[in-house]
């Protein structure tokens, strides 16, 4: 039962779900928005190693930004926002309100299990007191918002790019077979088999993957496309195009554990120094989509950047969606036999 | 903010609040207009999913699967309780409505030489894999049937051939018929099993508005093509299913919220699926009430073919709307963020303070 267990929901290991024998240590991001400047080297990197068609070269009118949203020819996405100190205040608010709640406390059934040991949260080393902890981060809290400014305005920016989720929506309702996980527990499109059916379009929660539009001249025209943590590259133990071109190490690559670890020593630092914004997106294999291999550190709620506060991988409802359309077919089955059971006239 | 000489040229600026970055419709926007709204935050408006690529053909598709599905069902009603005009009809209109189905889900791939990678493999946690497989099957025994149906009314029923059809041909309507229900009933999952706030949260009660679909299509087929003397089942079914259909849709709509079954009432999708109404509830009554007369059933069954054409149209776009809007992510997302930590749970959540 074990291998089918972990395979909708909850914190697992994806490669190893995808019987992988051979497999690496997981692979990640951590994308610290907080020393990012908005070069966008990341973007230009990724577009030429990978070979990415251009698709428009606008300005949106509305900030910095001109590639507006993760998409079939945009695998990685610097957000720019804008913000005046009554909305950092409210910032600094919301990430105090995580403080306050202690997020994550650690799962002690968790620890011991073997698949999910070493998956879990790095906060916290092993025989942390999840209680005395918060106590000490909470009174922590309190120290750095007394000694904090506010300054009158702020940029954040924000590198995007593919979650590479540990229950990957894209994947799972893939029909071809065409996305799948590799042995770095990323998620990759195979472009000679994907028939641009669209499924996975709809399917992931952060709307990264994309069919692409376009004439017969572009590349890979029809078929859906987005960031491959450079699958070419790491399997030649290289840095992904976009982490190498990072002038400010904002874009990290390295194992998913050792990210984790980082990210939480990061955002511990800012708290530290007074930056209650700080958060960790991504970060715990309890969420709803069972943590991601992209890893973020945010100074806003996340639907400022464009991401979602909440996802949840829409398979995991599958097992309860079969259930009831099972129902439903039987019960027109029913409807048809009564129909013409009936008196006959 | 610093100004220059060039700020001049700028449209006059609303007094700047905090809270400016708010979003509403889909798209970008000038945001010097943008009214601000209380309740949410987003990316300038921008769109948080992506809608699915699709466009009518799939809701065709939709309908003409479910068409298929119904006439199977007819088909084999008809041959099992004696109506030889409906088992004709749902054994043509099945196998018709199949091969429309597919040319239309062909069309709408991006990569339309490679449709047949769809049975490349079979994928339990993909519905459109499982589909796929449904589809064939459903494909295969319909066709076999309306093979043995014309071969019986070519060959002679005593001779050889007409031996074996007389023998093959339960099986196959047994078959199309088993394939029915499931055809119908999984493109509501199909629609379901994705990131569109409006189609997931729909997934309860969906089947039962598309299998109720399903068959309303097929038997208004059934009143339009078959002599009056013989629809009686098709006008029991049509009537059965006219009131499924509608407390399931109601029903849908009360699970989801206010929230998420709004955009079921607004725009394209709001006016299919008030036409779906009136066209189901008068298509039904009226095969019910005259489907005695030729006229009349004809028109019944027309009426009942459009209302399902439109419950599809209505249901497929909205949930295109709903994934457009960042409002229906963001808003029902934080809500039960919101709902799962007023309950204690502090470590289910993607944002985390470490
Ligand atoms: S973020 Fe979207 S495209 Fe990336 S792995 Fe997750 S579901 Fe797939
Ligand atoms: S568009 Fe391609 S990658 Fe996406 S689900 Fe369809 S076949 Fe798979």
């Amino acid at each position: 039962m074990g291998f089918w267990t972990n395979q909708l929901s909850g914190p697992t290991d994806p490669a190893v779900d995808a019987a992988w024998e051979s497999r690496e240590p997981r692979k990640g991001f951590f994308t610290d928005t907080s020393i990012c400047i908005g070069c966008k080297a990341c973007e230009v990197a990724c577009k030429e190693w990978n070979a990415i068609p251009e698709d428009g070269l606008s300005l949106l009118g509305a900030s910095y930004d001109n590639t507006g949203a993760l998409g079939a020819s945009t695998w990685r996405h610097v957000a720019f926002i804008e913000q005046t100190s009554e909305r950092i205040e409210q910032a600094r608010e919301s990430g105090r309100r995580l403080v306050d709640l202690g997020m994550p406390s650690l799962r002690t059934s968790g620890a011991s299990d073997p698949v999910t040991a070493g998956v879990g949260p790095a906060a916290a080393p092993p025989g942390t007191d999840p209680v005395a902890d918060r106590a000490a981060a909470v009174a922590q809290a309190d120290a750095a918002q007394a000694l904090g400014t506010v300054p009158d305005f702020r940029w954040l920016m924000a590198s995007d790019v593919c979650k590479h989720c540990t229950h990957a929506g894209c994947l799972d309702v893939c029909p071809t077979g065409a996305l799948f996980r590799t042995e770095f527990g990323t998620v990759v499109v195979q472009d000679d088999v994907c028939n641009g059916c669209g499924y996975c379009v709809a399917a992931c929660p952060f709307g990264v993957i994309e069919r692409r539009e376009g004439d017969e001249t572009v590349k890979n025209v029809g078929v859906a496309q987005k960031c491959t943590l450079c699958y070419d590259r790491l399997r030649d133990d290289q840095t992904p195009a976009c982490a190498q071109a990072c002038p400010t190490t904002s874009i990290k690559f390295g194992d998913l554990d050792e990210m984790r670890a980082l990210a939480s020593e990061r955002v511990t630092t800012l708290h530290d120094n007074g930056y209650t914004e700080a958060r960790l997106y991504g970060a715990d294999p309890h969420d709803g989509v069972g943590g991601t291999g992209s890893v973020f550190l945010l100074l806003d709620e996340p639907e400022v950047y464009g991401l979602p506060p909440d996802p949840r991988v829409t398979t995991a409802d599958l097992p309860d969606m079969f259930r009831k359309a099972g129902f439903a077919g039987v019960a027109m089955l029913a409807m048809a036999a009564v129909s013409f059971l009936g008196r006959r006239r | 903010m610093t100004t220059n000489p060039l700020d001049a040229d700028r449209p006059p600026e609303p007094e700047r609040r905090g809270r400016r970055r708010r979003g509403g419709g889909s798209g970008r926007r000038d945001e010097s207009v943008l009214v601000p709204d209380a309740s949410f935050q987003s990316y300038y408006g921008h769109r948080i999913v992506k809608p699915a690529p699709w466009k009518g053909d799939i809701a065709a598709y939709l309908f003409l699967g479910g068409l298929a599905a119904g006439s199977g069902l007819i088909a084999a009603g008809g041959a099992a309780a004696g109506y030889p005009a409906l088992r004709r009809v749902g054994r043509v209109a099945s196998v018709g409505a199949v091969a429309l189905g597919g040319v239309a889900l062909a069309r709408d791939l991006g990569k339309p030489s490679r449709a047949l990678n769809m049975m490349r493999t079979v994928k339990l946690t993909s519905p459109m894999s499982v589909g796929s497989w449904i589809l064939a099957a459903f494909g295969g025994f319909s066709g076999a049937a309306l093979v043995s149906e014309l071969g019986a009314s070519l060959v002679d029923r005593q001779s050889r051939v007409g031996t074996v059809l007389r023998v093959v041909d339960p099986p196959l309507a047994v078959g199309s018929a088993l394939f029915s229900a499931p055809l119908a009933a999984y493109t509501a999952v199909l629609l379901a099993d994705t990131a569109s706030p409006t189609w997931h949260e729909s997934y309860r009660e969906l089947p039962w508005v598309f299998v109720s679909s399903a068959n309303l299509a097929a038997s208004g087929l059934a009143l339009v093509a078959a002599p009056v003397e013989q629809t009686g089942p098709a006008r029991r079914l049509a009537a059965i299913s006219a009131v499924v259909e509608v407390l399931a849709f109601e029903r849908m709509q009360r699970t989801m919220g206010s929230t998420l079954s709004e955009p079921l009432h607004h725009g394209r999708a709001g006016a299919f699926v008030t036409a779906s109404k009136v066209l189901t509830v008068g298509g039904a009554l009226g095969g019910v009430l005259f489907g005695r007369n030729r006229a009349a059933a004809v028109a019944s069954g027309l009426a009942l073919m459009a209302g399902s054409v439109c419950t599809r149209f209505g249901v497929f776009e909205a949930g295109i709307e709903s994934a457009k809007d960042p409002r229906y992510t963001v808003g029902p997302q934080k809500e039960r963020l919101e709902r799962r930590r007023a309950a204690g749970a502090t470590d289910d959540s993607i944002t985390t303070s470490r």
